[in-house]
C-alpha cells in the first residue's frame, strides 16, 4: 500500500494555489461524459455532488434517508470557523492553521490543515449567496463568537442550528442541480460495496431500502460522504442511521483505514439515564461560551446545585486551565469532566455527571441575550430531561461524538483505490487526534466546494481509460458478493435482537477506547469483540426478507460492519503506545492527567491493509513532517 | 408504565391496512416514545413477526425523519416538538396510545408508518434556492442584512420539512412548508433577484402533487414542531398574486404557432 501523500511542492501558504495552477482541466463540454457517484448527502455530499453538477459533470448521488436533507450534517449546532477576523482580535490562516493543528496534537498534514484555513473564508462567502441567514449584530454585519481550543472570535453561526442552516444552503444547490437533470438523486439507498475494475473505482452496488432490490450503479468516479462511525459505541451523538458500512466496504476492497482509535468523546451532553437509552444528544460546545463548569467540592454534598455557593464549588476548568477556563478543548474537557467524576465528585443520579451553570452569564448579560444565544438549545435540553436551564444548571457529560479517523486519502482526497475519494468525516485528513469546535463543517464544506471538484477533474484528465465498461465482469460479482451477506445474516435464524449485541459493543468499546485507555483493557476488548462477533453471526435474528422493506436488515447489517471496526480501533489504540488528543493511553500521562506524546515514535498516521477476515491487517505508516510549526506539548493552562 | 398500542399495519402502498394491537408492560416514564417501539419491534422481531417500520434518525428533533400521527396529532401530545421528543411521562398510564402515519393525499404510505414525502422534496426542487454555484462570491459584509430580517427569515428556515403541516391541515395542504421556504428568502437580500419567478414556480409544483388550498384553519401552525407562524402563509399569498399581477414568468410573451 503506497501512502504518498502527494503534497505539492513549494512554501505552505503557496501548495494549495500551485497545485491549482498545474492540475489538468476537463473542458466544459467533455464533462458531460463522465458519470460520479456521490454517496451521502450531508455538508460534504451534498456541497460537492452539487458543485459537481454546476460544473457539468452527471451526478448519481446516495442517500439512506427519505430526503436528502436529512443527513446528520443537519444536527451540527455550534458554528463553523473562518478566518475573517471580522472582530479584528488578530485572527489570520496561520491562526486559524496553528489552532487545528495543535488542537489536533500534531498528528494532522500541514499542508491539509493550512489548506482548510485558506478555505474558511470562502466558505462563508458562498453559504451567505445561498442565503442561509448567519446570525448578525446590530447594524447588520455578522456575529462571530468563540469556541474551546482558541483566543479568537472566528466561529460564524445561526442560532444553535448552524448545521442545518448550511446543509440547506447546500440542499438548496442539489435541488437545483436535480431540477437541471444534473443530478440522479437516489433517496432510500444505502451503499453495500464498491465495484473496483482492474485496480480502480467504478461504481457501486446499492439497496434500493423500499423494494429491496441491490443493484449496481456504474461511474467513472466513486465520492464517499458517508459520515463517521460513533454508532460503534452504541450510544452517541450520532443519529440512528450513521454507520460505518460504506467505509468499512472500501476498506475490505483494499482502502487504507487511517487512525481508527481517533475518535472523539465531545464534553458536553445530556447524560445517560436508563438502560434502554437509544442515543446521547449534544449540547453545543458553543454554551461554553457562557456556561461555568463545576461540581460540589464536598463528595458528600446534598443540597440542590443552587444552595451551594460559590466558594464550595470547583470550578475545574477555570481553575486548571486559567488561560481557556471553560473554552479548552473538548479532549481536555473530556478528561477533566471523567476525572471529577473518577474521584467521586460527579453529581446527578449516577454521579456521571457535571453541572454547566449559565446563572452568572444570565446575570450578567440578561435574558434576551441568552436566549438569543441559545434558546433553541434550553428548551432541547428542558425537553429531554424535564429541567430548566433558566433555573437549575444543566448536567452534562461526554459523550461519543466524531471520528478524527477514516479512510486514508492524500491531498487530492483520494484514498488507496484510484478513483474512490472520500471526503468530510468519512476520511480521516484535517483533524489529527482531536478536532476543535467549529472544524468540522468547514472541512465538509471546504472538500465539496472547493477541493474535490478540481482534484476529481484532474483524475479525469490524466486517465488514459476515463470512463467505465459497463460490461466489466466486477459488476455482476460485486452484486453477487453483496447478496450472498445479506443472505448470510437472514439465514442465521438466531434469537437475540442485534441491538443486544450493538449495545454489548458499546459497552466493551466506551470502557476500553473511550476518553481513557490502557494495554491491560484493550488487550481484553480484543478478546472479548471478536467472541461477540461470533456470537453475532450463530444466535442474532433477523426479521423478514432481503426483498422488501426491511429495517431490521439494514441494521443488523450495520452493526456486523462495526462489530469488525470495534476490533480494528482496538488494534489500532493497543499499538499506539503514546498519548496523543482524545487518545490518553493511562500508561502515558503526567501526574494530574495531561497526556505525554512520543513524536519519536509515532509522528505518523497510521493505515490498516486488510488482508482478509481471518488475517491480521498491515499496519502502514505516513511520517509526518513539520516544517511551519514545532511540535510541542499542548498546554491550555 | 403499561400501555395498549394501536398501530397502523399496511404492507405495501397498494395493500389494505389496519389497526393492530400490542400491549407494551414496565415501560420507564423517561423512556421516550420510539425507544419504547424500538422494544417493542425488538419483542416482535424474536417472537417471529414483522417489526413496525417508522421513519427515525436523529433522534433529536432536527432532521425531520419521524412522522407518526399519535392519538389523531401529528407528532403527538405536546406543542413545538418532533415524534422523538415525546416521552412517555407525558402519556397517563394505562392508556391506549393510538399510532398511524402521516395521513395526507400526497403523502403515500409505503409501509405501516412509512410515508413517502418526497413530493416536498419536489417543491424545493421548483425553486426553493438562489441558484449560485460554488466559487468567488461578494464580500457578506458589503451587503448588511438586519438583524430583524435576519431573525424573520430563521425563524422560517428553522423548517425540517416533516411534513407535519400537511398532516395536521384539514385540506392536506402544504402551504407552511412552501411559505417558509419563500419567507426564508424573500426576507434576504440574496433571496431577491428570482424572487417571484420562484414563488410562482413552487407553488406549481405543490398544485401539481396533490396537495389541498389553504383555507385559514390554521392547524399547520399548531402541529409545527418548529412552531412556524402562518404569516409565513401571508407572506406567500402576498408575493404570489404580485408575482402573477407584476412579474409574470414569461414577460415577453410568446405566440403559439398556430
Amino acid at each position: 500500500m503506497n501512502l504518498d501523500p502527494r503534497i505539492p511542492d513549494g512554501p505552505l501558504e503557496e501548495k494549495w494555489r500551485i497545485w491549482k495552477d498545474n492540475h489538468e482541466l476537463v473542458g466544459p463540454r467533455r464533462r458531460g461524459d463522465h458519470v460520479i457517484a456521490v454517496v451521502g448527502t450531508g455538508l460534504a455530499g451534498a456541497s460537492a455532488a452539487a458543485t459537481l453538477a454546476g460544473m457539468g459533470y452527471n451526478v448519481e448521488a446516495f442517500c439512506f434517508q427519505d430526503s436528502a436533507r436529512r443527513a446528520h450534517s443537519i444536527a451540527a449546532q455550534g458554528g463553523i470557523n473562518a478566518t475573517k477576523d471580522y472582530s479584528n482580535d488578530g485572527d489570520s490562516v496561520h491562526r486559524l492553521f496553528a489552532d487545528t493543528l495543535k488542537g489536533g496534537d500534531f498528528r494532522a498534514r500541514e499542508a491539509n490543515t493550512w489548506r482548510l484555513a485558506e478555505l474558511s473564508t470562502e466558505i462563508i462567502d458562498q453559504a451567505v449567496a445561498q442565503g442561509v441567514p448567519f446570525n448578525r449584530e446590530y447594524g447588520g454585519l455578522l456575529a462571530t463568537r468563540s469556541f474551546g481550543g482558541v483566543l479568537v472570535e472566528r466561529t460564524f453561526y445561526v442560532r444553535g442550528q448552524t448545521g442545518q442552516q448550511l446543509l440547506l444552503g447546500a440542499y438548496g444547490a442539489l435541488s437545483n442541480q436535480i431540477r437541471e437533470g444534473r443530478v440522479k438523486m437516489n433517496t432510500r439507498h444505502e451503499l453495500l460495496d464498491i465495484v473496483v475494475c482492474d485496480g480502480r473505482a467504478r461504481g457501486v452496488v446499492a439497496r434500493d431500502l423500499v423494494t429491496g432490490e441491490t443493484r449496481a450503479h456504474p461511474a467513472d468516479a466513486v465520492v464517499l460522504a458517508t459520515g463517521g462511525y460513533s454508532n460503534v459505541y452504541f450510544l452517541s451523538t450520532n443519529a440512528m442511521g450513521c454507520n460505518v458500512t460504506a467505509a468499512w466496504r472500501a476498506y475490505k476492497r483494499g482502502a487504507g483505514f487511517a487512525n481508527p482509535c481517533f475518535t472523539q468523546i465531545h464534553p458536553t451532553c445530556i447524560p445517560q439515564t436508563k438502560e434502554h437509552q437509544a442515543k446521547l444528544t449534544l449540547m453545543s460546545e458553543s454554551l461554553r461560551n457562557d456556561g461555568r463548569v463545576w461540581v460540589p467540592r464536598d463528595k458528600d454534598e446534598s443540597r440542590p446545585p443552587n444552595e451551594i455557593p460559590d466558594e464550595e464549588r470547583y470550578y475545574f476548568l477555570e481553575e486548571r486551565y486559567p488561560r481557556y477556563g471553560n473554552l479548552v478543548p473538548r479532549d481536555v474537557a473530556s478528561r477533566a469532566a471523567k476525572h471529577v467524576c473518577d474521584e467521586g465528585l460527579g453529581v446527578g443520579p449516577t454521579g456521571r455527571a457535571v453541572y454547566m451553570d449559565f446563572r452568572d452569564a444570565i446575570a450578567q448579560r440578561g435574558e434576551r441575550e441568552i436566549e438569543a444565544r441559545y434558546g433553541n438549545l434550553f428548551e432541547l435540553y428542558e425537553q429531554i430531561t424535564g429541567d430548566s436551564p433558566w433555573r437549575v444548571p444543566m448536567q452534562i457529560y461526554p459523550a461519543p461524538h466524531y471520528a478524527m479517523g477514516g479512510l486514508w486519502v492524500d491531498y487530492e482526497l483520494m484514498t488507496t483505490i484510484p478513483g474512490l475519494f472520500s471526503i468530510g468525516e468519512s476520511n480521516f485528513s484535517d483533524h489529527g487526534a482531536n478536532r476543535l469546535g467549529a472544524s468540522a463543517m468547514m472541512q465538509c464544506l471546504a472538500d465539496g466546494y472547493f477541493v474535490l471538484p478540481h482534484t476529481v477533474t484532474d483524475y479525469f484528465a490524466r486517465l488514459e481509460q476515463p470512463h467505465f465498461d459497463p460490461d466489466h465482469p466486477a459488476y455482476a460479482e460485486t452484486e453477487a458478493a453483496v447478496e450472498e451477506r445479506l443472505a448470510r445474516l437472514l439465514g442465521v435464524k438466531g434469537s437475540t435482537p442485534t441491538r443486544d449485541f450493538h449495545r454489548e459493543l458499546g459497552r466493551v468499546m466506551i470502557d476500553a477506547c473511550g476518553v481513557a485507555r490502557s494495554a491491560e483493557g484493550l488487550t481484553g476488548a480484543l478478546e472479548e469483540i471478536p467472541a461477540i462477533r461470533e456470537r453475532f453471526w450463530s444466535e442474532v435474528c433477523v426479521a423478514g426478507d432481503s426483498r422488501e422493506l426491511n429495517q431490521s436488515l439494514e441494521y443488523a447489517g450495520r452493526v456486523a460492519d462495526f462489530l469488525e471496526l470495534g476490533e480494528l480501533m482496538c488494534r489500532d489504540a493497543l499499538i499506539r503506545d503514546e498519548s496523543c488528543g482524545c487518545h490518553l493511553r493511562e500508561e502515558h500521562q503526567t501526574e494530574d492527567g495531561e497526556p505525554i506524546r512520543d513524536d519519536d515514535r509515532f509522528a505518523h498516521v497510521a493505515a490498516y491493509e486488510y488482508q482478509g477476515p481471518d488475517a491480521e491487517p498491515i499496519r502502514h505508516t505516513e511520517q509526518l513532517e513539520f516544517n511551519e510549526l514545532h511540535p510541542k506539548a499542548r498546554s491550555y493552562r | 408504565m403499561n400501555f395498549t398500542l394501536r398501530v397502523w399495519r399496511q404492507e405495501a402502498a397498494d395493500a389494505p391496512g389496519g389497526f393492530e394491537t400490542y400491549e407494551v408492560s414496565e415501560i420507564s416514564e423517561d423512556e421516550s416514545f420510539l425507544e419504547m417501539f424500538d422494544g417493542l419491534n425488538d419483542r416482535l422481531t424474536v417472537e417471529g413477526q414483522r417489526p413496525v417500520a417508522f421513519d427515525h434518525d436523529c433522534r433529536e428533533g432536527i432532521c425531520g425523519s419521524c412522522s407518526m400521527t399519535i392519538n389523531g396529532r401529528p407528532h403527538g401530545p405536546g406543542t413545538g416538538t418532533t415524534t422523538c421528543q415525546i416521552y412517555m411521562r407525558q402519556f397517563e398510564d394505562g392508556t391506549t396510545i393510538t399510532v398511524e402515519p402521516f395521513n395526507a393525499r400526497a403523502f403515500p404510505v409505503i409501509r405501516d408508518l412509512i410515508v413517502d414525502r418526497s413530493a416536498l422534496d419536489r417543491i424545493q426542487q421548483a425553486g426553493g434556492y438562489t441558484g449560485v454555484n460554488a466559487g468567488p462570491k461578494p464580500e457578506p459584509n458589503s451587503n448588511p442584512v438586519s438583524p430583524e430580517d435576519a431573525e424573520q427569515a430563521i425563524d422560517a428556515a428553522i423548517c425540517i420539512g416533516c411534513g407535519a403541516c400537511v398532516a395536521a391541515c384539514p385540506n392536506g395542504a402544504a402551504m407552511l412548508f412552501t411559505g417558509a421556504k419563500i419567507s426564508h428568502l424573500g426576507h434576504l437580500p440574496q433571496g431577491q433577484p428570482g424572487r417571484y419567478t420562484r414563488v410562482q414556480d413552487m407553488v406549481e409544483q405543490m398544485d401539481s402533487e396533490g396537495f389541498g388550498g389553504c383555507t385559514n384553519f390554521g392547524e399547520c401552525e399548531a402541529a409545527c414542531p418548529k412552531e412556524i407562524s402562518i404569516r409565513v402563509i401571508g407572506r406567500l399569498n402576498r408575493d404570489y398574486l404580485v408575482g402573477v399581477l407584476y412579474h409574470p414568468r414569461n414577460p415577453r410573451g410568446a405566440m403559439k404557432p398556430q
